[in-house]
């Protein structure tokens, strides 16, 4: 049988599409509430944190590498952003000073792992750590509450009936993909990925790649934290606690290869939207919170699972 | 010596990947006690014929049988169970274990209580199967504290311990120093005696007659005959390999150099590299002979930026530049075709064209943005002027063939217009149809006015091609000759000499 090149190459990505689509039929049939508007929107909204946040975390296991640090990230900048809000800032200035302390974070951790050679997990093990002090010590561990509507516009807002949330990580998700497969930044994170040596003897500047791609991790964190801070109306030095796991296996359900070289933005959104449909669909169904985090699991297993029985059948 | 029946006999074997049939009905017969040469060019089948045998890759046709019996169910464990033990090219150890715990590692015997393994037992056996290969090796060493030859030793007794009746050996000398390859002929014949088939795959012909017994050929995946070795003769089996004469091995060329394209002048990295100082000129192609160890490739990569260096210094075009990453030599126009090409010179999970246009994806791009098309026609015209073969330009690379991943390393440094070009062991693991067309390509190349430094441990070779030679010995340039007056003796003399008498 011939299969097109396209769907050869993206075979990976349908087989998460088919997946997420099958879970969509599923879930209209268990129930009446699942395929209407307001939920879906509703649906999308809720993933749009975690999706942001795992573009970055696509972008550095291409590479080769792995972020911990990005759910600390998503504390400390908000609630550095959060205390520019109240101390009367712009919300522009705010918020840029928030997604600044991200890609800052970042490019610590990048400038660790490049010039300092310290193995990724270690560099941002170390980072999840300072930042979530960081956070804790900027507001003396309490939460940063109350904002004004024109900041909270960015959770509530609607342009032409989409939330505003569901926009930016359209955006995200369109920028991230053209810059990954059209730029010369994609192609040098994939060629990092797939074999450092090779890339660094060609004259890629595989350092500062590196930097960059650990800073892009940081600002798409501290992204997620703008849309966490401005739907709870509040920031909380505790907050994204294991967002740094949901951001992996998003993207690893996507079938982006933990081993680098290899991967998609496309197949992150889906495996984003997988995992939110199923928490949905279960809260739906009066699923218990607890049997929630068991079949998440399981879910995520049997993805990677079906991925390397599916590559194994190939050979 | 070898008898007449059959240990091995492979019928009608084909195998299909998508868009190429990489065996077509191909036999092979191999009787017990003989050495059994499976020779062809890279991408003829060999390797795969080899995998199928060892229950690594599935036929889709053919039948295989061991003693008369059918091999049928699929995996490596059946084949092992069969008989059949394989010596990869990149070996299969654990670092970091002993050399006794990786010849029986999956096979320990245990103690009683379960689990637990029987070391005494692990280490005696081990002593005993190196004592009967007759190899001094001590069964409680390291396996990363060894030499290459070492290695491959322990993998030899490793293959032998399952009681292998067909031994099948992927270019078991390309590492190896002349000794060491006496040593593992020696051990070879050993095995021969005891009416162990051994399947030998290798480029260097001249091993072939040394050691082999019959030859069988294979052409891109077509068997096209087996012959005994003492009825055949090189430029025999080379036009079998290649369908074709191959009169001029080594084309020759006039040359003029033109300009001084790069002086190098007391170069020195501690330890390594001693005040070297040497020119290439514009068209001109300067071998660089010497030992392994000897520092050529130290040499090349200190040039090329990718090693620090301690003094001296580099003019590129009569301008001293200050190189001090592969990232400055690229940029002032040098290129490297590394040894190593899997780990070092391409990203294998990339496409052709994605690999071509790796060193010179700025002068692709507009403000960061790639332009595909250009990329793509860029590495169609690269992959018909060198003639690399592959189903297309998105083809990863992983896919392809020795040979033709050499040349798109070499369309790399061509397509940004590299003018200096360092070649390190260009022809390395390359059948000799694809040499002849890496020799005509770095001769065209010379005559458009690249200036070429090739590093080469094949002397013929390096004599063949070089208008001028270097000889490298213990990190100092010992001498230089004109081509047309050295000789293999005179390199060799150099090479060898110690600068302490």
């Amino acid at each position: 049988m011939k299969i097109p090149p396209v769907i050869a190459s993206h075979a990976r990505q349908f087989g998460t599409l088919l997946v997420f689509m099958v879970l969509c039929v599923v879930l209209t049939v268990l129930t009446p509430h699942f395929l209407t508007v307001s939920n879906l929107l509703n649906v999308a909204q809720q993933t749009s944190i975690n999706a942001v946040i795992a573009v970055g975390l696509t972008y550095v296991i291409i590479s080769a590498g792995i972020d911990l640090s990005v759910g600390s990230i998503v504390a400390f900048s908000g609630v550095v952003m959060a205390g520019a809000l109240q101390a009367g800032w712009p919300v522009a200035a705010a918020v840029l000073t928030g997604l600044a302390v991200g890609t800052g974070c970042g490019i610590v951790n990048g400038l660790l792992i490049a010039f300092g050679r310290l193995p990724p997990f270690i560099a941002t093990l170390g980072m999840m750590s300072v930042a979530r002090g960081l956070g804790l010590l900027h507001t003396d561990g309490r939460p940063v509450s109350g904002f004004g509507d024109a900041f909270r516009w960015l959770a509530n807002g609607e342009v032409v009936g989409v939330p505003v949330p569901v926009l930016i990580m359209l955006g995200v998700y369109a920028a991230a993909h053209f810059v990954l497969r059209r730029t010369k930044f994609g192609r040098y994170v994939f060629a990092i990925g797939g074999n450092e040596e090779a890339s660094l003897l060609s004259g890629v500047p595989v350092a500062a790649y590196k930097v960059a791609v650990y800073a892009v991790s940081g600002l798409l964190a501290a992204l997620g934290s703008v849309l966490l801070t401005a739907r709870l109306n509040s920031a909380q030095p505790i907050a994204g606690i294991n967002y740094e796991l949901d951001a992996i296996a998003a993207t690893v359900i996507g079938g982006t290869s933990l081993m680098g070289g290899q991967g998609s933005v496309i197949g992150t959104l889906i495996g984003a939207l997988i995992m939110g449909v199923l928490r949905n669909g279960l809260n739906l169904l009066g699923v218990s919170s607890f049997f929630q985090q068991v079949v998440i699991g399981a879910v995520i297993i049997a993805a990677v699972l079906l991925d390397t029985v599916f590559k194994r059948q190939k050979r | 010596m070898a008898t007449e029946c059959p240990l091995l006999r492979m019928t009608g074997v084909s195998k299909r990947y998508p868009g190429v049939v990489a065996l077509d009905g191909v036999d092979l017969e191999v009787r017990k006690g003989e050495v059994h040469i499976l020779l062809g060019e890279n991408g003829a089948g060999k390797s795969t014929l080899m995998k199928i045998l060892a229950g690594a890759v599935r036929r889709d046709e053919g039948t295989i049988e061991i003693d008369g019996v059918p091999l049928d169910e699929p995996g490596p464990r059946a084949a092992q169970a069969a008989g059949v033990s394989i010596i990869y090219q990149e070996f299969n150890l654990i670092p970091h274990l002993t050399v006794a715990e990786n010849i029986f590692l999956g096979r320990e015997r245990g103690l009683g209580f379960p689990g637990v393994i029987d070391q005494g037992w692990i280490f005696r056996e081990a002593e005993r199967r190196l004592t009967d290969l007759g190899v001094a090796i001590d069964a409680r060493a390291v396996v990363d504290d060894l030499g290459v030859a070492e290695q491959q030793m322990v993998e030899v007794a490793k293959a032998l311990s399952i009681d292998a009746k067909v031994l099948v050996m992927d270019e078991p000398t390309s590492a190896l120093t002349d000794k060491e390859i006496v040593r593992l002929f020696s051990v070879i014949r050993g095995l021969q005696a005891r009416g162990v088939a051994v399947i030998y795959i290798s480029h260097r012909m001249e091993e072939l007659f040394q050691i082999g017994d019959r030859v069988t050929v294979l052409r891109d995946g077509r068997l096209i005959g087996t012959r005994t070795i003492r009825d055949t003769t090189m430029d025999g089996l080379i036009q079998m390999m290649v369908g074709r004469d191959l009169t001029e091995k080594f084309p020759k060329r006039a040359v003029t150099p033109g300009e001084e394209l790069l002086k190098v002048e007391g170069l020195a990295r501690r330890g390594v590299l001693h005040d070297i100082s040497f020119t290439l000129r514009r068209g001109e192609v300067v071998g660089l002979a010497g030992l392994m160890g000897s520092g050529r490739t130290e040499l090349a990569r200190a040039i090329f930026g990718a090693d620090p260096i301690d003094a001296g210094s580099i003019r590129i075009r009569g301008r001293e530049v200050k190189i001090d990453s592969p990232r400055a030599a690229i940029h002032a126009g040098v290129g490297f075709l590394t040894e190593d090409r899997k780990r070092q010179g391409l990203v294998l999970a990339l496409s052709v064209t994605e690999n071509v246009c790796l060193a010179n994806v700025n002068r692709m791009a507009t403000a960061g943005c790639m332009h595909l098309a250009q990329e793509e026609s860029a590495a169609q015209r690269y992959i018909t002027d060198l003639r690399i073969k592959t189903p297309g330009a998105a083809q990863r690379v992983m896919n392809l063939s020795g040979g033709n991943q050499q040349k798109v390393v070499l369309a790399k440094w061509l397509c940004r217009e590299t003018e200096i070009l360092l070649f390190d062991e260009p022809t390395r693991g390359i059948d000799v149809g694809s040499k002849v067309e890496i020799y005509q390509l770095i001769n065209r190349l010379a005559a458009e006015g690249k200036a070429i430094l090739m590093i080469s441990s094949e002397l013929p070779e390096i004599l063949g091609m070089s208008d001028r030679i270097l000889v490298m010995n213990r990190g100092r340039i010992a001498g230089e000759f004109q081509a047309a007056a050295a000789t293999q003796e005179s390199l060799l003399q150099c090479a060898l000499a110690s600068s302490h008498p």
